[in-house]
């Protein structure tokens, strides 16, 4: 284990930041805090670095105790690497002078050939002699990166590395510090508040919510089944539709799905992911199907998404959109069959 | 395992924050407590006799300051930036000038003009025929009224500095809405720009009466008593320290509702800017009278604050060339100098690690710590010596009774009367000079540096060393800058604290000008003044630099 926190509380002027939070990281695993932001996830980091002193909880850095409630051993004495979201060069040094800042008790030339090896890891070996405010955002996110790399630290913290970046740019540097980290294997907490870019950097996605965990676990446990109603949202668009429990599934406009747990006749949600729900056109064997409009049609380049009006038995409209493959044209106003795919559905407590 | 608590860490800077900021502040509790010592008789007797004049003159003399740089400092600032006219790039900066003589220097120059045997009466008597003083009346410059003008025409640069750069911070928008809904120029002046720019005018106006009260030179020459007079001849004339700091601890009642009035009309007028939308100013067009008029009214200020005591000083000080060309004068200029290197040197390191002490803990004890260490900057030269010296003198007796005692020699004067006071004095004074001008500068460096260097395994101290102290290194300048200029031009408190035999430039001027040698005092009076053209010469460039949307 190269992280543990246990029990931690963080409160600010009174008001709770941080309620009980455990976490583990394991040695070359790296976990995504996610969540929208005041969620405690950027303060969980900063708990972590030794900036932040916690009103009690503890936290280990390999079998060592950094922080012991109050008792904080402060941050230039953990041996970690942090990646800022303004990236916090230093404007006064050059890049080298950047990277070797972290080189405390390395000789000259050791310092020399170190801080080469990680600029040349990040691409970046020919700025050495370049300072900050002459590189692009890019640039800057790379020798961040490589001057939080250069003293080998034990764990890597990264916080909101890429939000500074222009989205164009984003998806390349992304992938080419995911690519560094991992080859340097060590383990790494990353901060984001978007769910795509923690999928995509994660082994482990720790999904928070005012100071608390809502969910832990691999991105795809998070995607295909959620804990309840935030974790489902959070992930992308959903349809909430309601539903009653009959006979151990839950009835829905859009079809039956199996249940368990629940009472019959309780009122349910049903959450459904736009790309779950299947549109067909409708044919004469399909009269027991409820009446389905199109109301609009929009193309967005991959697929389509279609607003529906389903129609009830009292012909009152629930509006759900679908997404489906850009190649099927459909035609607005076209009367339809729409059904979900019952593995793909959600189905919480009503609340 | 060791542990490292992070309040213990911290606690370090904290306590140098905090105890830092208490030596500072001593001078003014001292003062204060000093209320409360029985004077019995004296005190009477100065309340019967003197009292109700020094509090008559002050009063005068803030009333008049306060009307004269408000209308001078206002109107010069709003002509400058709102009307086209030859000139106007120049006066930006010009009207900044008078900012470098010093009070005193100023009326050594006006009376050395239009005294009886002066240039200015001279040539009247040669043009009417008058011979003896009784043909004619003069006003005598030596009065009250004499003072406030002097003062007016130093002083008003703090009231144009402060409105300048409020009116450059208005939106246009705001003055060009105002002029759409059918106010003429004036109109929107009065309706609009002058009720928005209204907090810094204050502030500026506070700035230029804390001045006037704090002046020691002016009122002395001109034999208007006031609390500061008072001070120095209860405490020298008449021998009776408690009964200085007495007067003293009143003149800090006025200082206090002076800052408390401030501070009042700023919290009532708390307006922030609707818009955020700027652009170049676009002047207003003027018929060739009006732009004659804008030119007079700014050359006056610019001829009266600077050109014409500069060049009566540079005149005075070609004719007496003896008085300068020789190493005595060296001498004073060197110590002027050393003082003021050691002065600035002091209050730039101090300033540096309160300012990151605050910002590594930003706790209410540092605050209060740093707004303690600045209320220096509001009180008198004289009531600081006079808050320094008492304790000062009373350790000095201390240690020497206790080493003729047991040692059975004197220790002589170690702290009070010498080099050490006059430095100490100069902190308390102007360390909130340097104290703003550093944190100014920490405040442009990201906490995410502080972070970063933190992580990468500096302490606190290597992180101010290798990151910090680099990047304001700037500031540090300026802020010495600042406060080297200030004691230069520093009179009262040196005056009284000064070792024996001691003497600076401005010791120089209001020695050989209490002698009525004014045209000799005029070559260390001049060497300030050039000395003072250097922070006008950086305040012009900030100011022009401030306005959103127009750098580079």
């Amino acid at each position: 284990m190269v992280l543990k926190l246990e029990d931690i509380r963080l409160s600010f002027d009174g008001f709770c930041v941080l309620d009980n939070l455990s976490l583990h990281v394991k040695a070359g695993e790296f976990v995504c805090l996610l969540g929208p932001s005041g969620c405690g996830k950027t303060s969980t980091l900063r708990v972590c670095a030794g900036l932040e002193s916690p009103l009690s909880g503890r936290v280990m850095l390999g079998d060592k105790i950094v922080t012991d409630g109050t008792k904080v051993l402060p941050p230039e004495k953990r041996h970690i690497g942090f990646l800022f979201q303004d990236f916090a060069l230093f404007p006064h040094l050059n890049i080298f002078q950047n990277v070797a800042f972290g080189l405390k008790g390395y000789s000259k030339p050791e310092t020399e050939r170190r801080v080469l090896e990680v600029l040349k890891q990040v691409r970046m070996d020919k700025y050495a002699h370049a300072l900050p405010h002459t590189l692009s955002g890019g640039q800057q996110q790379r020798v961040a990166l490589a001057r939080a790399l250069a003293p080998k630290p034990g764990i890597m913290l990264l916080d909101e590395p890429f939000s500074g970046l222009d989205s164009g740019l984003r998806a390349d540097i992304r992938d080419e510090t995911l690519h560094v980290l991992k080859s340097t294997n060590v383990a790494a907490v990353m901060v984001t508040h978007d769910p795509e870019e923690a999928m995509f950097m994660a082994d482990r996605i720790v999904l928070m919510k005012g100071g608390s965990i809502i969910q832990d676990g691999a991105p795809h446990e998070l995607y295909t089944n959620p804990i309840d109603h935030f974790a489902a949202s959070f992930f992308g668009e959903i349809n909430i539709i309601k539903g009653v429990i009959k006979e151990s599934t839950a009835q829905t406009i859009l079809g039956s799905v199996p249940v368990s747990g629940f009472n019959e006749g309780e009122i349910v949600d049903v959450l459904i992911r736009p790309e779950n729900v299947i549109v067909r056109p409708r044919n004469d064997v399909d009269q027991h199907f409820h009446t389905t409009k199109i109301e609009a049609a929009r193309y967005l380049g991959r697929d389509s998404l279609l607003h529906l009006c389903v129609e009830d038995e009292t012909g009152a409209c629930t509006h759900l959109h679908a997404r489906i493959d850009s190649q099927l044209k459909p035609i607005v106003d076209q009367n339809i069959v729409a059904t979900m795919d019952p593995a793909r559905a959600f189905v919480f407590r009503a609340c | 395992m060791k542990q490292y608590g992070l309040q213990n860490l911290f606690n370090g800077w904290t306590l140098f924050t905090v105890i830092t900021a208490l030596i500072i502040a001593s001078p003014v509790f001292i003062v204060v407590s000093y209320v409360f010592v029985p004077t019995g008789e004296i005190w009477s007797h100065l309340a019967d006799t003197v009292l109700g004049n020094y509090i008559y003159n002050s009063v005068l003399l803030l009333v008049g300051v306060g009307t004269g740089t408000l209308v001078v400092g206002t109107g010069c600032a709003w002509i400058v930036t709102m009307c086209r006219f030859p000139g106007q790039k120049v006066f930006e900066w010009a009207l900044l000038l008078p900012l470098a003589v010093p009070a005193y220097v100023i009326a050594y120059t006006y009376t050395g003009l239009t005294d009886f045997a002066g240039p200015v009466q001279t040539v009247l008597r040669e043009i009417f025929g008058w011979t003896s003083r009784r043909d004619y009346w003069f006003p005598e410059i030596r009065s009250v009224w004499g003072a406030m003008t002097m003062f007016t025409l130093v002083l008003y640069p703090y009231v144009y500095m402060l409105s300048r750069a409020a009116f450059l911070e208005q939106s246009i928008c705001v003055l060009e809405v105002s002029r759409t809904l059918g106010r003429t120029p004036w109109q929107a002046f009065k309706d609009v720009a002058f009720p928005l720019a209204r907090p810094a005018i204050a502030a500026g106006s506070a700035l230029a009466l804390m001045e006037t009260l704090n002046d020691f030179g002016t009122v002395h020459f001109f034999a208007v008593d006031t609390f500061t007079t008072g001070i120095y001849r209860t405490w020298f004339g008449m021998g009776e320290p408690a009964a200085a700091a007495q007067l003293g601890a009143c003149l800090l009642i006025f200082i206090v509702s002076l800052i408390a009035l401030e501070r009042y009309s700023r919290g009532k007028a708390a307006y922030h800017h609707t818009t955020v939308r700027y652009r170049a100013l676009s002047k207003l067009e003027m018929s060739p009278l009006k732009q004659v008029i804008c030119i007079l009214a700014c050359f006056f200020p610019v001829l009266l604050g600077f050109l014409l005591p500069a060049g009566v000083l540079l005149n005075w000080a070609f004719q007496t060339t003896e008085w300068w060309m020789n190493l005595q004068f060296v001498e004073f200029a060197f110590n002027s100098f050393i003082l003021a290197c050691v002065a600035a040197l002091l209050a730039v390191f101090l300033a540096v690690l309160m300012a990151y002490g605050a910002r590594l803990r930003p706790s209410f004890f540092t605050k209060f710590g740093v707004r303690a260490a600045s209320i220096g900057y509001a009180v008198p030269g004289s009531v600081l010596a006079v808050g320094i010296m008492l304790p000062f003198a009373w350790t000095d007796n201390l240690v020497d009774s206790w080493a003729r005692e047991h040692l059975g020699f004197s220790t002589g004067l170690i702290l009070s009367g010498t080099i050490v006071a006059v430095v100490f004095a100069y902190i308390v004074r102007f360390l909130s000079v340097s104290f703003n001008g550093i944190e100014a500068g920490l405040g442009k460096i990201t906490q995410n540096m502080d972070c970063a260097s933190r992580t990468l395994g500096h302490n606190p101290s290597e992180t101010l060393k290798k990151v910090h102290l680099p990047l304001i290194r700037a500031s540090m300048f300026s802020a010495g800058i600042l406060v080297f200029v200030d004691v230069i031009k520093e009179l009262p408190a040196t005056m009284i604290m000064r070792p024996f035999n001691f003497t600076t430039l401005a010791v120089r001027t209001f020695e050989l000008a209490s002698d009525e040698q004014l045209a000799e005092a005029s070559s260390a009076a001049l060497a300030m003044v050039l000395v003072g053209i250097i922070p006008v010469i950086m305040i012009s460039r900030t100011i022009a630099k401030s306005r959103p949307g127009q750098e580079n």
